[in-house]
């Protein structure tokens, strides 16, 4: 597929996913003295839809490329966002960064894997999987990435509940050895 | 006959990485075989630090993520923080600075890089004489910022120091005494026949797994792979260059992804760092450095800021990315997500290490650029008996110069 500009990508989101987007925007940027446009889309999906979105990418350029995948605790549900790069070596400036969001409940922390769609995307697959305490369905390499050992089950740096590791940081001006 | 495999494993401590990295390799004889990266032994969680400070703490912080591209972090941070602010007007001076700072250390990492590549292969004349190269631009990051390390240069909306005509006037002598000196360099590299033949074929990265890893940077252009954020996503003072991919091929070389092809890679983007500043300080616009120069009203405006935001920017060894949001009514950096090129080139190195023998391990994981020469030790584990030996960087590195001078010999007349 020939390279289209942000506004056009969104386009290409909502008259294909329609419903499914729960939101979407285009930030726009310039830069440098010419001033010229950089843009950053954003689609967040169900993640139902997740695989269906990633699909639309892959059909935009295959091998896609994804940048890293990053999540946060909402409270009630956990957040993760896949940055995917499109259209990278066609020309100068026409890539475009798309970055597709999904959440999942905390009672059912369960997302589906991609890694078969996007084989790069593993490394970050396992990563969200051991800081964020969700669970990637059919992920290849299940084992830990980041965490050491001694770091117990069921702890997960980047939450902010009873799971996250706030209990266990050592405050230096608090005392104590 | 499958032979008997050993598992090897090399690591943990590798402080060129955020995180340490542990290769777990199995081999079969000299042979690699198969290989699994375990990074993580030592997780700072500095992501974890981050969210605790609010976003004027966390540019300090992630300048210290890495001692070597530091400033690659801050500018990434840097740039996805100020967005999701919504500062979006930066003065074109302050992008203009910013250029010229990442390209300068773009330089010293390079050089850093041969000067490893070239210990690691037993060349310790060309490692000091390329550091010696690197000195100086380490003199006029210094003259600049106060700093070698670490420079603390940029700022939410622009940069911290302006660049006077006096240091503008240094960095050109710099140029062009660099021209002259990466020139021999690239000489002592290409026309080295041991060189040649010891990173030619050596490490292959093809251009399918290339892309089919994500892997960034240097190493993906290595295999002929179009990549680099500063072309295809222009942000600062890139978007006013007319930049082009630096790829083997411009040195008569195939873009075949080998060793060989990566040193070819860097040493050109030594070249065009040193035409980018050039240019930079020639047109370098006039005018203010800072979108706010009150820190309290800065920070004031961050706190009240809702947004999020990402920061791209293309590293020494690849493409960076931090995402960045920020909540209303928190101080703090609400998420911050951090990520170093070396993170997306792990999986290319399970597709570059199988197949090569165990001398070449140390420099084909250097190719990646992490510098493996800070590897702490190795253990080999006999699965048959469960003995385990220990290997030393030292048996490591002894192991790839008996290979260098067994070339040695067999090229000398």
């Amino acid at each position: 597929m020939e390279p289209i500009d942000g506004d056009g990508i969104l386009n290409l989101f909502k008259t294909r996913m329609g419903g499914a987007i729960l939101s979407s925007h285009v930030d726009t940027y310039v830069n440098g003295v010419r001033k010229k446009k950089l843009q950053t889309v954003w689609v967040r999906v169900p993640r139902e839809s997740l695989r269906e979105a990633v699909s639309l990418v892959l059909e935009m350029q295959a091998p896609a490329h994804i940048a890293v995948a990053s999540g946060s605790d909402l409270g009630n549900d956990i957040e993760v966002l896949y940055h995917f790069q499109v259209f990278w070596g066609f020309k100068r400036e026409s890539t475009v960064s798309v970055t597709i969001g999904t959440t999942c409940p905390k009672s059912d922390p369960h997302l589906p894997t991609i890694s078969d769609l996007v084989p790069g995307a593993l490394i970050t697959e396992r990563e969200k999987q051991e800081f964020l305490g969700i669970i990637i369905d059919g992920i290849p390499d299940p084992r830990r990435l980041f965490l050491v050992d001694n770091i117990p089950e069921g702890k997960h740096p980047w939450r902010k509940d009873e799971k996250g590791v706030q209990d266990m940081v050592r405050n230096v001006h608090e005392g104590g050895d | 006959m499958a032979g008997k495999s050993y598992t090897l494993p090399i690591g943990p401590v590798h402080p060129a990485l955020k995180e340490p990295t542990m290769f777990k390799l199995t081999v079969e004889g000299e042979i690699v075989t198969a290989v699994d990266v375990q990074p993580g032994i030592n997780h700072r969680g500095i992501e974890f630090i981050g969210m605790r400070r609010n976003p004027l703490q966390v540019l300090h912080l992630a300048e210290r993520i890495c001692g070597i591209c530091s400033i690659v972090h801050q500018y990434s941070f840097a740039l996805a923080s100020e967005k999701a602010a919504g500062i979006t007007e930066i003065p074109e001076r302050a992008q203009y600075i910013r250029t010229i700072m990442a390209e300068l250390e773009r330089v010293h990492s390079h050089l850093l890089w041969a000067g490893v590549a070239a210990h690691e292969l037993g060349f310790d004349t060309l490692l000091h004489w390329t550091w010696q190269l690197r000195e100086w631009v380490q003199d006029v990051l210094e003259i600049i910022s106060g700093n070698r390390v670490n420079y603390a240069m940029y700022i939410q909306g622009g940069v911290r120091r302006d660049i006077s005509p006096e240091v503008i006037q240094k960095l050109k002598v710099m140029i062009a005494d660099y021209r002259a000196g990466i020139d021999q360099l690239c000489k002592a590299f290409t026309d080295d026949r041991v060189f040649r033949h010891r990173t030619m074929g050596v490490g292959v990265l093809t251009y399918k797994d290339a892309v089919e890893t994500c892997a960034v940077g240097p190493t993906t252009r290595g295999s002929g792979v179009h990549k680099d954020v500063r072309i295809d996503q222009p942000f600062g003072g890139y978007a006013d260059l007319d930049l082009d991919y630096c790829l083997p091929e411009k040195m008569g070389y195939e873009n075949n992804g080998d060793t060989y092809a990566k040193t070819l890679v860097r040493l050109q983007e030594v070249v065009q760092s040193l035409d980018i500043i050039e240019f930079c300080l020639d047109n370098m616009p006039p005018g203010p450095i800072r979108w706010e120069s009150n820190m309290t009203k800065l920070l004031q405006h961050m706190k009240k800021a809702e947004g999020e935001a990402l920061g791209l920017n293309e590293a020494p060894r690849g493409e960076m990315i931090h995402y960045v949001k920020l909540n209303a009514g928190d101080e703090n950096v609400s998420i911050w997500k951090v990520r170093a090129s070396t993170y997306n080139n792990i999986l290319a190195w399970t597709k570059m290490l199988p197949g090569c023998q165990i001398a070449d391990v140390s420099i084909i994981a250097a190719a990646v650029d992490p510098c493996i020469g800070c590897m702490d030790r190795v253990t080999v584990v006999d699965q048959d008996t469960g003995k385990e030996k220990l290997f030393s960087n030292e048996d490591f590195y002894r192991a790839s110069i008996r290979k260098t001078r067994a070339y040695q010999r067999k090229v000398s007349p």
